[in-house]
């Protein structure tokens, strides 16, 4: 066996418990988070079997996919909402886990308030029953999601049974053009891999395109690894990681610090690891992404035409009822379509650099008259420093509203439902059939695409309202 | 939670020949509202099967009185998307226990293994003729043979075998699910957990 690893194989290999022969690996978990719509069956699972959470100072537990994004301070309405908001509450203190719930100062969407608070922490294992958890990524941990039969495994044994996936490395090199943001970058990759592309594998992403890239935008990247089938994706920890990190509520302090940065700073892919699959893609020729059809892997530039069945891969009769739902036609082109909501958030582009992003297009524009806007901060903090930043009155002044912290329109669990017909650019990770409510129509995009597509009323290239970039 | 043991499941199938269907259209998020695993069926494929008045889609398969049967045959990436455990529960709640396709989402794979539902992967030109004999004659029945790993059309025994790992194997064969083994090996954890550095 080759001395030298992956980035995933250390972080993996270190956490084994222990190997099952033609079965999987018994994996150690450092970081659970829950929220209340994968866990409640889960808390009741070690009830019936009158077991005790194991460690219940490695489980956070945070409200956020099924909350109102108005009027937090007001009982929730919806009875089953506020039923399962309710539970886990109670089982987050019978069992002694920490709970962010709807109106702590902390609360926000687990993926994004996990890295602000420094939970996430790089070479760590971090779960949570949410397939994005794969953002933790970002800072060199293995992430994924799990189901909620084994939340229950964690919550009692801190522990999941799992065979390990194959390594695959993404290499794009190439700075990022103007008016493409890391979500385009993802959703270019996804394009090209299709939804299942790597399904099976774990990705480490490598190159000059996401050393150059903020903790934030690796985020994105991470996080949309599962829409192309990985199970997570990861970017090896460097000084921006460790600066990010540094002096937040749950980070190593003093002599913890020296020695959590000694074990960070192996965490590296060795110069002759082998890979199972290998990929590379020149990321100047990225241009800002739109999706046209019901996957996150049927996006393409924004300036070209909807791809005619005969090009793509796959079943032509699955594609021609995906633009069939979309009422799309084959070789129509996105820009100037009229569109009628704009979501800006989720754990996709919920943070802090997503708001200064749509801030710019929208700045001293407004808001098109045809066009709901739905601007949702994905935590307590971001909202905080949208309002510091004078975020807000960029945004008040261009005919626009702030909502209050959740996953709101990205599932529509809540009220935030786009409705049936209506077409949506929205910034989040899914265009599924209904994603967005029953008939809705959704098209992803990065933050400043939305915002253009929001003064505009229709798809539009930011490109073209954006400022000349200043050189250097 | 406990499930019925599997073994050798002869059936009729019900066949929904799409590619990448995804957790959404198996269960839409507005209903993962429960805190108790009770009635995830009834809302299987709800936005196929269901108009928005809730009268019932007559094209959609499931609402076709000529299929039925205890397995789902899917296109390709079958269960792409979301974690929801919900939609393998939707799967087992409507009475499916098997599903078979040329390509599983893994979130969604490793969701059915844990709660009793049989992901049977098949090579593409094994599914399609699966949804040719199910089109042409929708009594076909097949077997599906767990301790063999063998999928059989039974009209013409036509077969193919399948993967799946002898511990996952074991525990369907028994209906074990895996808290049971780590609950077993809980000491090893414990020492395990002492020595991590984070």
């Amino acid at each position: 066996m080759s001395a030298t690893k992956t980035l995933f194989d250390k972080v993996w290999d270190s956490h084994v418990v222990h190997k099952i022969q033609d079965g999987p690996d018994v994996l150690f978990i450092d970081r659970h988070m829950v929220h209340e719509v994968t866990s409640p069956v889960a808390f009741l699972g070690i009830k019936n079997r009158n077991i005790p959470v194991m460690h219940p100072e490695k489980t956070f537990a945070t409200a956020d996919h099924n909350t109102p994004t108005i009027n937090q301070h007001l009982p929730v309405a919806d009875p089953l909402s506020a039923n399962q908001l309710k539970m886990l509450e109670e089982n987050a203190n019978e069992y002694g886990i920490s709970y962010w719930g709807l109106g702590h100062a902390k609360n926000g969407i687990v993926h994004v308030v996990g890295p602000e608070y420094g939970i996430t922490q790089p070479g760590a294992t971090i779960v949570c029953g949410d397939s994005h958890t794969s953002t933790h990524g970002a800072f060199g941990a293995i992430a994924f999601g799990i189901g909620t039969s084994e939340v229950e495994m964690v919550l009692a044994t801190q522990c999941i049974m799992q065979p390990k996936p194959k390594r695959m490395r993404i290499n794009i090199n190439g700075k990022m053009s103007k008016g493409v943001t890391p979500k385009d970058v993802a959703l270019f990759i996804i394009s090209q891999l299709t939804t299942s592309g790597a399904t099976g594998y774990f990705v480490e992403y490598a190159g000059e395109i996401f050393r150059e890239m903020s903790m934030e935008g690796r985020m994105t990247v991470c996080n949309l690894s599962i829409e192309m089938g990985a199970r997570g994706g990861m970017i090896a920890p460097d000084e921006k990681t460790f600066e990010y990190i540094k002096g937040r509520e749950f980070t190593p302090k003093g002599a913890d610090w020296d020695k959590a940065m000694a074990y960070w700073e192996t965490l590296y892919t060795d110069e002759d690891a082998i890979f199972d699959k290998e990929l590379t893609f020149d990321g100047s020729l990225i241009e800002p992404m739109i999706t046209y059809g019901t996957n996150p892997g049927m996006g393409m530039g924004i300036s070209n035409d909807i791809p005619m069945a005969s090009a793509v891969q796959g079943g032509a009769t699955t594609y021609q009822k995906s633009l069939k739902y979309m009422d799309f036609n084959e070789g129509d082109s996105m820009m100037g379509k009229p569109i009628d909501f704009v979501f800006l958030g989720s754990c996709t582009n919920g943070r802090i650099e997503d708001f200064r992003a749509f801030a710019s297009i929208v700045k001293g524009r407004k808001k098109a008259s045809n066009v709901t806007a739905w601007l949702v901060p994905g935590s307590h903090k971001v909202e905080t420093a949208i309002k510091e930043e004078g975020i807000l009155d960029i945004l008040t002044e261009a005919g626009f509203e702030l909502r209050e912290p959740g996953c709101s329109a990205c599932l529509a669990m809540n009220d935030d439902k786009v409705p049936a017909g209506k077409l949506a650019v929205s910034t989040s990770n899914r265009n599924f059939e209904g994603r967005q409510g029953p008939g809705s129509r959704t098209l992803l995009a990065s933050p400043l695409v939305a915002a253009a597509a929001a003064v505009t009323g229709k798809v539009t290239d930011p490109r073209e309202l954006m400022e000349e970039m200043v050189a250097g | 939670m406990a499930y019925d043991k599997f073994n050798i499941l002869t059936s009729t199938a019900v066949p929904l020949p799409i590619e990448n269907v995804d957790t959404d259209q198996i269960i839409p998020a507005r209903f993962l509202k429960a805190t108790e695993r009770v009635g995830f069926g009834d809302n299987l494929f709800r936005d196929w099967r269901y108009n928005q008045d809730n009268t019932l889609k007559e094209d959609f398969v499931l609402n076709q009185d000529k299929y039925s049967g205890k397995i789902l045959i899917g296109g390709k990436n079958f269960g792409s998307g979301s974690s929801r455990e919900h939609a393998a529960w939707a799967v087992y709640d409507y009475g499916f226990r098997c599903v078979v396709s040329s390509f599983f989402a893994d979130i969604f794979r490793n969701n059915c293994l844990n709660i009793g539902v049989l992901p049977v992967q098949v090579s593409a030109e094994f599914l399609q003729k699966i949804f040719d004999a199910i089109e042409a004659d929708p009594s076909t029945q097949l077997e599906i043979n767990l301790p063999e790993q063998k999928i059989t059309l039974l009209p013409t025994g036509e077969s193919e075998s399948f993967d799946i790992n002898d511990y996952k194997k074991n525990n369907m064969l028994n209906g074990f699910d895996d808290i049971d083994y780590l609950l077993n090996i809980k000491k090893d954890i414990e020492t395990f957990a002492e020595n991590t550095p984070l």
